[in-house]
């Protein structure tokens, strides 16, 4: 092993990743029970305020319904929400000491990071699956061929990752159970306010309009958006949505691994 | 058995908190297949101690090398060469036996033709092949002790760390897992460095002792040394007292203690 090749390398890293994601996997598998009881909320946004708010009339937007300019920003809203706190079962493992255990071994600690991120994909397409089934119920018109349904699991996978690896961040930064319950709940009202993901951002101050096009879940949305309907379009394109992402993704994931051993010290 | 190799090397090793020096300027030296325990008060800094040797924890001054390599500059290949075992519960209870031993086998590269037989032959010398399906949730104190043993070892370390490796188990459980450890000195060679607050622990597995006070080594020697330089008759208890003064009451800060009990409770 004095010099491993390119292709080691990337195969070992890829396992270290995999050690990670694996665990989650099962774990989640074992007991659906959080990611099936979360599936609760995006189905109240849509029943309740989707319903009423479809009769409001600034909120008409073009030929489509508003549940079908809804429908994604509620799938956008799942992810997100189940990413965001994310950070509570790392502080968690942390606590029980779960995570010395992965910390002492000689994986980079951005397979780690990354591991994390990518089971939290799990979590964002199972609750992706309900958001479906419920939108297909309430006549949604769904863009179902193979290929959008690939582009909506890449962009729920990307923005899972995203928000996830952002809370480890807090996570890291903020060690408690305690803290974090409140800066959680303090960041994800604004992030999810000042996106397009429950009203267009035409109808927004200027302001709030420079803020939402600075906001990743912006794009999440718009992307979704595009490939989740069965006329969708995109405000940005969908090259721009996933490029935003995936930048914005890879900065994070930086950020997380130089902090991550900050939890175990 | 213990050979002339040294394989643990610290050079005035200190952690500074804030204005609270956790390790002061300490020099230790272990060598290949010894079992060198480290006693101490609560807060005496014998976890942080280990959490630098480790990697876990960045030293604020002095230098130390594990299995040859610098804590700070080879912090990936200490890793690589260290097993641990943390105070804390260290296995996933949601995953079997055999789940956690398969993340540690792949964070550690056990090639895959080999990772299986290795973890079936883990379970079978820690005594746990019948349990290997079940989730750790439902093991017993003792049983997670051995289960924690065999991830850390997995991927054969030159030197395994132990931080209060009996704590919170019952007396079979414990001597269970001394003669585990036992094994694995003589059968693998390993170096073995651990805490502990128990007495006949330290006699019952330690090659030497060191006992740490307020952040310092105050004393290194065989069990059978420092008693002896006591005078007739004394015991370990005497040596421990005598090197650690009489203010261990308002050693132990609250999270030391706390996380001992924690740890007891999940282990018990």
């Amino acid at each position: 092993m004095a010099n491993p090749t390119w292709f080691t390398r990337v195969s070992n890293f890829l396992t270290q990743i995999q050690a990670v994601s694996d665990t989650e996997f099962r774990k989640l598998r074992r007991d659906p029970s959080e990611v099936l009881t979360r599936a609760f909320q995006p189905a109240i946004w849509l029943l309740l305020f989707g319903e009423v708010m479809a009769n409001v009339r600034g909120l008409a937007t073009s030929s489509s319904s508003y549940l079908d300019f809804l429908a994604p920003g509620i799938l956008a809203q799942s992810v997100l929400f189940s990413a965001i706190f994310f950070g509570i079962s790392i502080i968690w493992e942390r606590d029980l000491g779960v995570l010395h255990r992965q910390m002492v071994s000689p994986a980079p600690r951005s397979a780690l990071v990354l591991g994390k991120a990518l089971a939290s994909g799990f979590r964002g397409l199972t609750q992706a699956t309900m958001v479906y089934l419920l939108a297909l119920i309430l006549g949604i018109h769904l863009a179902l061929e193979p290929f959008s349904i690939l582009g909506v699991v890449a962009f729920i996978w990307i923005g899972s990752a995203l928000f996830s690896t952002f809370s480890l961040i807090i996570a890291c930064l903020v060690k408690t159970r305690d803290r974090f319950m409140g800066i959680g709940q303090l960041l994800t009202m604004p992030i999810f306010f000042a996106s397009n993901a429950i009203y267009p951002i035409e109808i927004m101050p200027t302001w709030l309009r420079a803020l939402s096009s600075a906001n990743p879940l912006t794009y999440e949305v718009d992307g979704l958006r595009a490939l989740m309907l069965a006329d969708g379009i995109t405000k940005y394109g969908l090259a721009t949505d996933f490029a935003v992402l995936f930048a914005a993704t890879s900065i994070c994931v930086v950020i997380a691994a130089r902090l991550y051993p900050r939890l175990t010290e | 058995m213990p050979t002339n190799q040294i394989v643990i090397q610290t050079r005035e090793l200190t952690k500074v908190f804030g204005s609270f020096s956790a390790v002061q300027s300490l020099d230790l030296m272990v060598r290949s297949g010894e079992i060198f325990g480290l006693i101490g008060t609560n807060g005496a800094g014998k976890s942080t101690l280990i959490k630098m040797l480790t990697t876990l924890l960045p030293p604020s001054a002095g230098t130390a090398s594990v299995a040859s390599f610098d804590i700070v500059e080879q912090a990936s290949s200490v890793r690589a060469h260290i097993g641990y075992v943390p105070q804390l519960l260290s296995s996933d209870g949601n995953l079997t036996g055999y789940e956690n031993l398969l993340m540690s086998a792949r964070l550690y590269l056990i090639p895959r033709a080999i990772r299986k037989k290795k973890i079936t032959e883990a379970l079978e010398r820690m005594d746990l092949a019948d349990a290997g399906n079940r989730l750790v949730g439902q093991y017993s104190g003792g049983m997670i002790r051995r289960l924690e043993i065999a991830q850390a070892m997995l991927h054969e370390p030159a030197v395994l760390f132990l931080d209060e490796p009996t704590i919170g188990l019952d007396p079979v459980a414990r001597h269970t897992v001394w003669n585990h450890l036992l094994d694995l000195r003589k059968q693998e060679g390993v170096t073995i460095l651990m805490t502990t607050h128990q007495m006949d622990e330290a006699e019952a597995l330690c090659d030497r002792i060191g006992i740490m006070h307020q952040g310092r080594l105050t004393v290194t020697g065989t069990p059978k040394a420092l008693k002896d330089h006591m005078g007739k008759g004394a015991t370990l208890d005497d040596v421990f007292a005598a090197n650690t003064g009489s203010d261990s009451e308002q050693s132990g800060r609250i999270n030391a203690v706390k996380q001992e009990r924690e740890s007891a409770r999940a282990h018990g």
